[in-house]
């Protein structure tokens, strides 16, 4: 098993703020957006982005929720593992608003997909955008992109794309884990 | 990584205190999904389960029902009195029909104590007790913890009374497992023929004083009177039992400290509780019935889960 950094700190921070600046180019001042991040990985990216762009646009009441997709996954009784949910919090109507998902690594794509099946749960949102730290491309089980990508990587099957946060007492890295 | 460590709910007695905990935290999610405009979830929308009721009821059949709904599960309901129960069939065989219709879970309530875990023995597939005789009610248990969590906080280190028949409660001996497990401690009480003569050997206090009971504790949960199972008397009224374990507000009044009042329903009023005491601040009675309905998705959601097909 060997461990690549794919991103170290400095260009971790520079990414973050390059995709928050992205965001606000076609968002302007979140009038009428929202930031979803989702549980449980998910949530630590959409905060750092979600205080970020407080801080460029000096708004401070920009709408901030989290998903969790638990109950809506397709892979439940398909394997071994127990399931369990994360908190869900999104205290305002999704109705008629334009979304923004975000999540750390984007991979399958099935994850997107039973996000969106939980959004639709709260209301029909005007439009949807997903936003990503990593896209794993070429490696879709479903037609899902996202319009916002932190770094795109190739890797095979069995690697692992590992994303480590000074939030959750790490340091802020991305690694691939490759097994030999 | 947690997980639940049960095939079946049998019984609170096989549960172990992070099982419980485990319904708990999943029921918290259950709960706010229950209380926004879309209440389902499509995580069952694969299972098929089967509500078998050898004994009436109202409230835990309704609220199974319902959390097997939003849950998206498809219900089969099947009670015996409308059945070929009546013609003679055998337990095994009527359930066994009806697996064979390809069904994943049964949730069953039979007046025979042990009659789920037999049944557990000879079918594959999930049982839920849904009550068995004077056995257990784990589900009701379960979610008169998960009621006492969410008014009070916890449950460890809280003083609870079961007031009333101890003795043909299936719904007192699971609240006891289950309190104890959580930390609480627990007291009985009630006149001295409805309360089984070794209860003492589980841990609990018992005391014939209602006055005395209620001093001590910071939740009573009022038991009903099962008058269906009094073959015999065991008290010589129901207005003397009423006068001396009947909650009311008086009894309320003297007591220098607020306590939360439980009751499994359904209530006799007048009986074991007084109307002004049931609709009162004090009572936890209607959030019990709401809180049902999400432990029960909890506990379906993690039985199932904790089976691949």
């Amino acid at each position: 098993m060997s461990s690549k950094v794919i991103l170290e700190k400095k260009q971790f921070d520079i990414t973050i703020d390059r995709l928050c600046i992205e965001l606000i180019e076609k968002h302007g001042t979140f009038q009428n957006s929202a930031i979803i991040g989702l549980q449980p990985r998910g949530t630590y990216l959409s905060k750092r982005i979600y205080n970020r762009i407080k801080q460029l646009t000096g708004k401070s009441n920009i709408l901030y929720g989290e998903l969790d997709i638990a109950f809506y996954r397709d892979d439940f009784r398909r394997g071994n593992e127990q399931i369990l949910p994360s908190a869900m919090d999104i205290n305002f109507t999704v109705a008629d608003k334009h979304i923004v998902l975000i999540d750390d690594v984007l991979y399958t794509g099935r994850t997107i997909r039973s996000a969106l099946d939980a959004l639709t749960d709260f209301g029909r949102p005007a439009k949807v955008e997903l936003l990503v730290l990593v896209d794993r491309r070429f490696s879709r089980h479903l037609p899902i992109q996202p319009d916002y990508t932190g770094i795109a990587v190739d890797t095979r099957a069995n690697d692992k794309v590992k994303v480590e946060w000074t939030e959750n007492n790490k340091q802020d890295v991305i690694h691939i884990i490759t097994q030999n | 990584m947690k997980r639940f460590s049960q095939k079946h709910l049998l019984g609170i007695k096989d549960l172990t205190r992070e099982d419980i905990e485990l319904v708990f935290e999943t029921a918290d999610n259950f709960k706010a999904i229950i209380n926004r405009p879309i209440k389902k979830v499509p995580s069952l929308r694969d299972v098929t389960i089967a509500n078998i009721f050898f004994e009436n009821s109202t409230r835990t059949r309704i609220s199974f029902e319902l959390a097997q709904k939003r849950l998206s599960a498809d219900v089969i309901n099947f009670s015996a009195s409308s059945s070929s129960v009546s013609k003679g069939e055998t337990l095994v065989d009527t359930v066994k029909n009806i697996l064979s219709m390809k069904v994943d879970m049964v949730v069953m309530r039979h007046p025979a104590p042990g009659a789920c875990l037999f049944l557990a023995k000879h079918i594959n597939a999930q049982i839920i007790n849904a009550g068995d005789g004077t056995h257990e009610h784990p589900t009701q248990a379960l979610l008169d913890a998960y009621s006492i969590r969410e008014k009070l906080g916890s449950v460890k280190g809280k003083k609870v009374v079961i007031v009333g028949d101890i003795t043909h409660s299936r719904v007192a001996l699971s609240n006891i497992f289950c309190l104890q497990k959580l930390g609480a401690e627990v007291m009985v009480c009630g006149p001295t023929t409805l309360i089984p003569k070794h209860i003492a050997s589980l841990g609990v206090k018992i005391e014939h004083d209602l006055m005395k009971a209620l001093q001590w504790c910071d939740v009573a949960n009022m038991l009903r009177i099962q008058l269906e199972r009094q073959e015999i008397k065991y008290f010589p009224s129901l207005r003397e039992y009423s006068m001396l374990f009947g909650l009311n507000k008086e009894k309320l009044q003297k007591l220098n400290k607020e306590i939360v009042i439980m009751h499994p329903g359904p209530i006799n009023r007048g009986v074991e509780i007084t109307s002004d005491v049931a609709d009162s601040k004090h009572s936890i009675i209607l959030d019990q019935v709401e809180n049902g309905v999400a432990t029960r998705m909890a506990i379906m959601y993690l039985l199932a889960g904790s089976s691949p097909q």
